[in-house]
Order: structure tokens, then sequence, then C-alpha cells
């Protein structure tokens, strides 16, 4: 049995607008030390499928089942979800200046969190855990920095905090919800490498959420890709990065900004905009932005099917039309060209 | 802190200043002379004139400008026109009545506004949520002393149809006199006063909770684990609280010269139904040192917001 087995999650919101359907069936798990990354771009529903699981999405008409060692979260009491929250998942946000409380002294926020799940430890004790966490993430003087504001601290150095909240209680599982995209490039690296040593340590399994593909091109051992609130390609992360299959994959892997892990040197954004989750596209949902769309693709969904081992896509290109290379590029189109002509027979 | 506070108090002061200068000019431009006013319309103008001598309004107007300043400063405040008594005891008469009013209908405007505030936030769009609008909007449209009439009638003449007498209408009675009878005379004009501002922080409550409750830092006390109740008063609350009660100082401080509706309407010998009087009256020295009075309350009022806020909010330096 997994850590955390999620199928077919399905998250919707009632807007004045129509119902916005952020997150279409979504089936992933992961296990104890594993590191699972999320990748999409903005609007894709990586946050609302784990903030769901987390009963941190209000107002949201949620389906499908999330097994945490075989207890689903979704249909949990309230109070039960809570008292999972924080100590055997805790999640890290993406934005550091606004997470943290700006009224509270981050000591007092990391002890008020410990004394939540451990109400026997005494104040003096969750104090002393809370400056051994900040010790422990890189916080220089942190039995001073205890009882600083987080408006005292940087933005690398609220991050931290916030790793070393999310560690407080020793998780089984971390969900990073872009935790380096406010931050500069530099300790950007810092904090990637911080928790991947903290992860190794704790041997805690984590979920990596990002737009940028480089982020978890070090550290995601499987990849799920996500596109307008669905998964597109589920792999590991080498086969994911040398041999994609979904076109939008390969999109994404050509808009990584030199240096960061991408091969190309050139910055090729993905053209057009994410669809309306409202009334999403018909077929696959990439197909008004798809090189290769074919009629089929227009009419008819393309399902998450293993193209190889341990490889998903949900395309309707050919099992082989995996890699980026010139090759594979005439082998997708040789197959447009097919699928065409099919079509008009 | 200290460099903070001087400099507030030399800014109070010049307020000071400004605003009883302007006051002062402005009663030197009166169309009908005070002279005039105290001696009636069929008095000689020799009687004018000895009035006027009396008073001092026959020297010159920056003498006269002169010494008000240096009185005003040393706190002296002169003698009514009118009753011949000394200013400053006519005020700290009529103080007590008005603290008091002000006081209490404070406590309960600002716990009832907050509490309801809170209460439609959480539940927003429910049923307390909509009862909370419609009363918030009868509080804002109802002229003040439609509600005091209403409630007078309501609770002295209904209450009273059924034996209840939950109010007496008379003198303000000091509390260290006899407290249920303070009680009793208090009771309605809180009701009244408040009312007409409760509405206002229940509006201002229940749009900074809903701004603070939509905020990350809410997000990460709910996935720490915390419950709901932590959650909305002690990481909610404790932040929408800030800008609910700089306006509650605010108010405090300026409300100590507007409670004029509410004395009228409940009989209460007041700072309200001073300014009232003395104005009908043109007893000037009176409207001096009541506008400087209320001056002084605002002043001092947003001093202790400022400093306050310095406590409220870590992130606010006072320097
Ligand atoms: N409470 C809500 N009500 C209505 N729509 C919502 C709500 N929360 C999220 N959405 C919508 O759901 C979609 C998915 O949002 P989500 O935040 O999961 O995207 P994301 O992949 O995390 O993007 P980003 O990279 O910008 O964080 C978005 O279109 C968003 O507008
Ligand atoms: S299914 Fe068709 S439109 Fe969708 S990604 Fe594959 S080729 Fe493109
Ligand atoms: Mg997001």
């Amino acid at each position: 049995m997994s850590l955390l087995e999620v199928t077919d999650l399905k998250v919707s919101f009632n807007t004045s607008d129509g119902v916005v359907q952020a997150v279409r069936g979504v089936t992933f798990s992961i296990d104890r030390g594993q590191t699972l990354g999320i990748v999409g771009e903005s609007g894709s529903g990586k946050s609302v499928s784990t903030q769901t699981l987390m009963g941190l999405t209000p107002g949201a008409k949620v389906g499908g089942q999330a097994l945490f060692e075989g207890q689903d979260l979704l249909t949990m009491t309230p109070d039960q979800l809570r008292r999972i929250r924080g100590s055997q998942i805790s999640m890290i946000f993406q934005d550091p200046l606004s997470s943290l409380h700006p009224l509270y002294k981050v000591g007092w926020q990391i002890v008020e969190m410990i004394k939540a799940h451990e109400p026997g430890v005494s104040k003096a004790a969750a104090r002393k855990r809370a400056i051994e966490l900040l010790g422990m993430v890189g916080i220089p003087q942190p039995d001073r920095r205890v009882d600083d504001f987080p408006h005292q601290f940087s933005g690398g150095m609220r991050q931290r905090a916030m790793i070393a909240m999310a560690l407080a209680l020793n998780p089984k599982l971390i969900i990073a919800d872009e935790p380096t995209t406010a931050l500069d490039a530099t300790v950007q690296a810092q904090i990637l490498d911080l928790m991947l040593r903290l992860q190794r340590e704790f041997d805690t399994a984590l979920i990596m959420i990002t737009h940028d593909l480089g982020v978890i091109a070090d550290l995601a051992d499987d990849v799920l890709v996500m596109y307008a609130g669905k998964p597109v390609e589920h792999t590991d992360r080498r086969t994911l990065y040398y041999r994609p299959h979904h076109p939008y994959t390969a999109g994404l892997l050509r808009s990584i900004p030199s240096g960061s892990g991408g091969r190309n040197d050139r910055l090729v954004p993905i053209p057009g905009q994410p669809p309306s989750l409202i009334s999403p596209p018909s077929g696959c949902s990439f197909h008004p932005r798809c090189a290769y769309t074919m009629d089929r693709c227009v009419v008819e969904e393309p399902p998450l099917r293993p193209v190889a081992d341990r490889h998903r896509s949900a395309c309707w290109l050919p099992d082989e039309a995996v890699g980026l290379s010139a090759e594979v590029e005439n082998l997708r189109g040789m197959a447009v060209d097919q699928g065409r002509k099919e079509a008009s027979a | 802190m200290f460099r903070f506070i001087i400099r507030r108090l030399l800014f109070g002061i010049l307020v000071l200043w400004l605003v009883s200068s302007t006051v002062f000019g402005l009663l030197h431009l009166s169309p009908t002379p005070v002279e005039k006013m105290i001696a009636g319309p069929r008095a000689s103008a020799a009687t004018v004139a000895l009035i006027r001598h009396n008073l001092g309004l026959d020297r010159p107007f920056l003498i006269q400008y002169w010494s008000f300043l240096k009185n005003t400063f040393t706190g002296d405040l002169g003698y009514s026109y009118v009753t011949q008594s000394k200013v400053a005891s006519l005020i700290a008469d009529r103080l007590p009545a008005t603290l008091w009013l002000v006081f209490g209908a404070a406590v309960l405007w600002f716990v009832g506004g907050i509490t309801t505030g809170v209460l439609s936030a959480t539940k927003a769009r429910g049923l307390l949520d909509r009862v909370s609008t419609v009363f918030v909007l009868i509080g804002l449209s109802i002229p003040p002393f439609l509600m005091a009439l209403l409630l007078l009638f309501l609770f002295f003449t209904k209450f009273g149809d059924w034996g209840i007498h939950l109010f007496q209408p008379g003198q303000y009675v000091s509390p260290l006199a006899d407290p249920t009878m303070f009680l009793q005379r208090m009771i309605l004009p809180w009701l009244a006063l408040a009312f007409l501002i409760v509405a206002t922080y229940t509006r201002l409550t229940r749009g900074s909770m809903m701004d603070v409750l939509s905020e990350d830092y809410i997000r990460t006390a709910r996935a720490k684990g915390l419950s709901e109740r932590r959650v909305v008063y002690r990481h909610g609350l404790r932040a929408a609280l800030t800008p609910v009660i700089t306006q509650f100082g605010v108010d405090l401080g300026a409300l100590i010269g507007s409670t004029i509706v509410t004395e009228k309407v409940f009989g209460l010998q007041g700072i309200g139904q001073l300014v009232y009087s003395s104005i009908v009256q043109g007893d000037t020295p009176v409207i001096l040192g009541v506008t400087l009075l209320t001056a002084l309350f605002v002043v001092v009022a947003n001093l202790i917001v400022d400093i306050g806020y310095s406590f409220l909010d870590p992130r606010v330096r006072l320097d």
C-alpha cells in the first residue's frame, strides 16, 4: 500500500460565471521517501488538487478518493482531517512573504503548531524544538531569531521558517506548492537543496508542485504533468526529460529557461492561452494549441494510457513518438498526415 | 517612541491653536454682535456699549486675541456671558454625563459591532449575515432623533405600560451616588447612541475579517491543523481588529462634542446640551471652551491610536 493513493480526484467550484472544473480526474500515488513532481502551467489545477486533499478548498465540490495510509482524506470528518494536517501531512506555500502571520513571532507560530498536536508538550520544550528546527533549516542565531517577527526575515529566511514549521512534527508527507517561485535564483537553489537534504534525512514523501520543469530536474522521482485540470503525462523523471510523449510536455521542456536544467538555449513558450475551465475544449483539451492536432483529437478525448513501461500519456500520437529529436518530429508529422488521411477517407 | 510622542504633542498643540483661532475669528465675524444679543432687542445704545465695554469687546481685535490665547493656554477659559460662571466649571459639571454616555455606548457598539461583524463574516450569506445587513441599513439610514424617540417609545412608554421600568427619565446621576439609578438613566441613551454607530462597526469588522480570512497566512493556520476557532479568532480576528480599533479611537475622540441629539431627547445635561444652549445664546466663551475640549479629545485620541497601533502591529515603527 502506498502512503498516498489518489484516484480520479475531481474538484469543481460553482461561480457566478458557471461551474469551474478545476480538477477533472487526477490519479497518482506516492510512497514514503519518494518525490513526486507535479508540473503544469498556471491554472492547470496543481494547487487546487493538492489543497483539496487537505480540505483547504472551501466551497469546492469534490469527487474521487484519496487514501492516506488507507484512510480516505476526502470523507474524513473535519476534526480527523485537522489532526492529520501539520502532523502527518504538511504544506509549504508559494509566497513566504504572506504565508506567515505578520503579527506573531516566527517562533511562536512554530510553537503553536507543535502545541496544537501535542498539547502535553511544555512551552519551554516546544520553544527549544522551534529553535532547533530553525537552526536545522539554516537560520543563523536561531535562539535570537526565534523571537523575530516575519517582517524581520528576508524572503528566503521566511521560506526556511516555513520549511522548519512543515518539518516540526516529522510528517510523513510534505506538499510543497511552488516553494521557490517567489524567490530569486540563488536563494531558490539553496531552498531546493535544503528540502532535498531534509527529505532524505527524514525519509519524508514529498510532492513538489511547480510550473517550471527545471525546478524538479534534480529531485523528482516521478513527474505528473497536468493540463487544464487533467494529468496528461505521468512517468519517471528521466523518461520525462529525454523521451516525453505528450506534445504539451515537449512544449514545457522547450520553455525551460537555459541554465536551469533544460537542454535548449532558446526559450520557446507554448503558443496560445490555457483553456477555459468552465467550458473546456472538446476532445483533447490541448488541441487548440497543439502543433499535431488531428481530426480525431477534436472529437475524441485521449485516455491516459501506457505508451511504454511506467510511462503513461494522454495523446493520440503513436507510442513510438517519444523524445525531442528531429526524427521524432518527423514521426509525429507522419502520424498527423496519416491521421488526416484516414479521417478524410 | 519618545521622540514620536514629543513630536505628536507639539503637533497637537498646533492643531489646538489653529482650531481655537479659527473659532475665535469666526465668532468675531458673527453678524449679530454678542453685546446686542445679550442686551436684547429693546436695549438702549448706551446699555449695549456698556456691555461691550464690560466684556472687553471694545479693545482692538489683536489685543482680545492675545488675551484669549494667553488665558486659554494657562487653563483659564473665561466666564460665560450669560450665567457669569466660569466656563471651566460649567464644562466640568457637564462632562461626566457625556463621558459616561460615550463610554457606555462605546462598549456596546464596539462589542456588538465586532461580534456581529465576525459572525456574519464567518457565515457570509447565512441568515445572521442577512439579518445583520438589514440592521446595518436601518442603523445607517435612520435619523438619530427618530432612533432615540423610537427607543423611548418602546422602552419607556410600551414597557412602562407592561409594568417594566428599565428606563427612568431624568437628570444624570453619578454612578457613585446611586448605581441603579445611574444605569436606569443611562441605558436608553447608551442604546440609542450605540445603535447609530454599531452598524458602521459591523460593516467595518465584517469587511476587514473577510479580507483577512482570504489571506495566505490563514490558509497556513488551517494547514497547521489548528482548530477552526483558533484560526478565526487568534489568527483572523487578531489581524482584522487593527483598522477597527483605529476607527474606534478616532470616533471616541470625535464623539464628545456630538452627542447633542441624544442628550436632548433623553434630557441629559451633558456637553452636547451645553453646546446647544451656548450657540443659541451666543455665549462665545462657552462655545470656544467646548470646541477646544473637543479638539483636545480628538488630538489625544489620535495620539493614543497611533501609539496603540505600534503595539498592535509590530511592523509599525514610531519614528
Ligand atoms: N475558489 C475557487 N473558485 C473558483 N475557481 C477557482 C477557485 N480556486 C481555484 N479556482 C480555479 O481553478 C483553476 C486551477 O487553479 P490552481 O490554483 O489549482 O492552478 P495552479 O495550477 O496551482 O496554478 P498556479 O501555477 O498559478 O498556482 C484556476 O483556473 C482557478 O481560477
Ligand atoms: S491528442 Fe492530438 S491534440 Fe492532443 S496532444 Fe495529442 S496530438 Fe495534440
Ligand atoms: Mg498554484
